[in-house]
């Protein structure tokens, strides 16, 4: 899922500015299980804003309302009216919920109030990681299922480099290294000749550095229009 | 060696594949030497010029780092195009942290053009351990890729994307380097073999201190057969202190530093003049860091008496960083002064 993080309440005044009414609007998927942006955290910082205000000696008003998903055009419909009584709308979604709003609301000033982190998961209860890098070209099947793109710092593909040491990246302890995790697993299910095959240079044009990407499935699209 | 050569500039090469001294020193059989420039951080030539004083006829070819430890500095080829002037051969390092693949072999093909013709293969530091860590690193291709890129546009003529091209192809010399130590150690042969399997004509290693480990690696080196299809330079540094001793040991991931060599560096300058540590003047320390090199100097020399003795060992690659001038001193020591200076009589491959 996509991990998030809040910005700093002085980062969100700023972005808020003088505005009279702000919509704290949170998202219930991902942020949610994150709990970065869901109605409780909404709720949250609400208050914390309408608290902000009060000690500044204005009046503005603040309220929150949470959707199931911003990404999705039929979820934000559901609150058109709220956004659009709205002077700022403080989006707890993740960046692609920000620019959903901005795009389905042409007249709406949206602001984020989170920063989008990663693809990723919980480990442990209160610690997320980072998995996957959205290559748009998975070698998760060459790899043991440990992605060298999003968990090495070279995003190496015929590593590990020499910077390996007792299970961690050089530039970090705390970053285990993505290399000798595939070398272990690899090597415990007996399977590290398939580290001996020389990986040709990736295919970047699926990542980012082809473009902006965009899936087109025509199956389903020709059933929308039938219907 | 192993691979043919294709190309019509096969005359202009005489049959080597690079032509390059280091290429004509190794493949006659010459146990070889290779030393390091650091270029420095500033566009001041004569810095190349005085350090190239310093190393020329001591070393057969001299790596110029390529922006070493992610810190700015003066381009590698900028630098070797200088090292070529003063009358020393370059080996160019490359690396994948700044450059994609068509910066890379754009670049090479203007170095080999500034006459370059050894070249190392590197995946790089990451940039968080330099200057400029918020910048954003390629890593569009990574050492054995590079490797890989550089035999083809030698030997194939044709660039990564498979394009072929006319007229003069990069003829160089290919170095990759290797750790020994650093995890997971026993995919560190492999890991060579890969690098070999791709391409590389030499191989130079980080830098040794415990000469049985090194030994060991060797032995599945040899298993492997890869000293037969590549030149292996091993990594040797001389010590400037015991605090260097140390710090290489617990800091630098795969270099190990025996015990015994921290307890020969520190019994060379302690306790120093039968003074406490307090006690030392500023002439002291002068005369004790002097004794601490000089033992790091010998510490070197019999290391490199050492690893010459392992089959499969075709030289070494001296890194005396910021401290070129020990090199001359660790190459007369060693028995390795002068250079052979080699006449075109090597032929074919």
């Amino acid at each position: 899922m996509i991990i998030a993080e809040q910005k700093s309440l002085d980062e969100i005044k700023t972005l808020i500015g003088n505005s009279e009414k702000v919509l704290v609007l949170g998202c219930g998927t991902c942020v949610t299980v994150c709990f970065a942006g869901g109605e409780r955290e909404a709720a949250i910082m609400a208050s914390s804003l309408r608290m902000a205000t009060k000690l500044e000696g204005k009046s503005n008003a603040i309220t929150d309302i949470t959707v199931q998903r911003q990404c999705e055009w039929e979820y934000l419909d559901q609150v058109a009216e709220q956004i659009g009584e709205a002077d700022v709308v403080l989006s707890l979604g993740c960046g692609i919920g920000v620019q959903a709003i901005a795009e389905h609301f042409p007249n709406t000033w949206v602001v984020p109030g989170l920063n989008t982190s990663f693809l990723g998961l919980p480990s442990e209860q209160g610690v997320w990681e980072e998995r996957c890098a959205a290559c748009g070209d998975c070698i998760l099947g060459l790899t043991g299922g440990i992605c060298p793109i999003a968990r090495c710092s070279k995003t190496l593909l015929n590593g590990p480099c020499g910077g390996s040491e007792d299970g961690h990246c050089e530039i970090d302890p705390e970053i285990p290294c993505a290399w000798q995790l595939i070398y272990d697993r690899l090597s415990s299910m007996d399977k590290l000749d398939v580290l001996l095959d020389l990986q040709p240079p990736k295919n970047w044009k699926t990542s980012r550095d082809g473009g902006p990407r965009k899936i087109v499935r025509e199956d389903l699209r020709l059933l929308e229009e039938e219907e | 060696m192993v691979t043919e050569i294709k190309s019509e500039s096969k005359e202009l090469t005489n049959g080597y594949l690079s032509g390059s001294n280091l290429e004509k020193i190794l493949r006659g059989g010459h146990f070889a030497v290779t030393g390091e420039l650091g270029p420095p951080q500033s566009a001041d030539g004569e810095v190349i010029r005085e350090k190239a004083a310093l190393l020329k006829g001591y070393c057969d070819a001299v790596n110029i780092t390529d922006n070493q430890t992610a810190i700015v500095r003066m381009s590698s080829i900028g630098a070797g195009t200088i090292v070529v002037q003063e009358g020393l051969e370059p080996v160019i390092q490359m690396t994948c942290r700044d450059r994609n693949r068509l910066a890379i072999q754009s670049d090479l093909l203007g170095a080999y053009a500034l006459g370059m013709r050894n070249l190392l293969c590197l995946t790089g530091d990451h940039q968080s351990f330099g200057n400029h860590p918020e910048s954003k690193n390629v890593f569009d291709m990574d050492s054995v890729q590079l490797v890989q890129a550089v035999a083809n546009m030698r030997d194939e003529c044709i660039f990564q994307c498979g394009d072929a091209f006319k007229g003069i192809e990069p003829r160089f010399f290919i170095g990759a380097a290797a750790a020994p130590f650093a995890d997971p150690i026993d995919f560190r042969p492999y890991r060579l073999a890969k690098k070999v399997n791709a391409g590389a004509d030499f191989i130079q290693t980080q830098l040794v201190y415990d000469v049985d480990a090194f030994a060991q690696y060797m032995e599945k080196v040899r298993e492997l057969g890869l000293h037969e299809k590549t030149f292996i330079l091993a990594g040797v540094g001389p010590l400037k202190s015991p605090g260097m001793a140390r710090y290489m040991k617990n800091n630098v991931p795969g270099i190990l530093v025996p015990d015994e060599i921290i307890k020969e560096m520190n019994a060379a300058g302690a306790p120093w003049a039968g003074k406490k540590k307090e006690e030392l003047t500023k002439e002291d320390k002068k005369a004790r860091s002097a004794a601490w090199k000089e033992t790091g100097i010998n510490i070197c020399i019999d290391l490199i008496q050492k690893l010459r003795a392992i089959e499969g060992v075709a030289g070494v690659h001296i890194m005396a960083i910021e401290w070129e001038r020990a090199v001359k001193p660790i190459v007369e020591g060693a028995g390795l002064y002068p250079r052979p200076q080699i006449e075109e009589t090597v032929s074919e491959a």
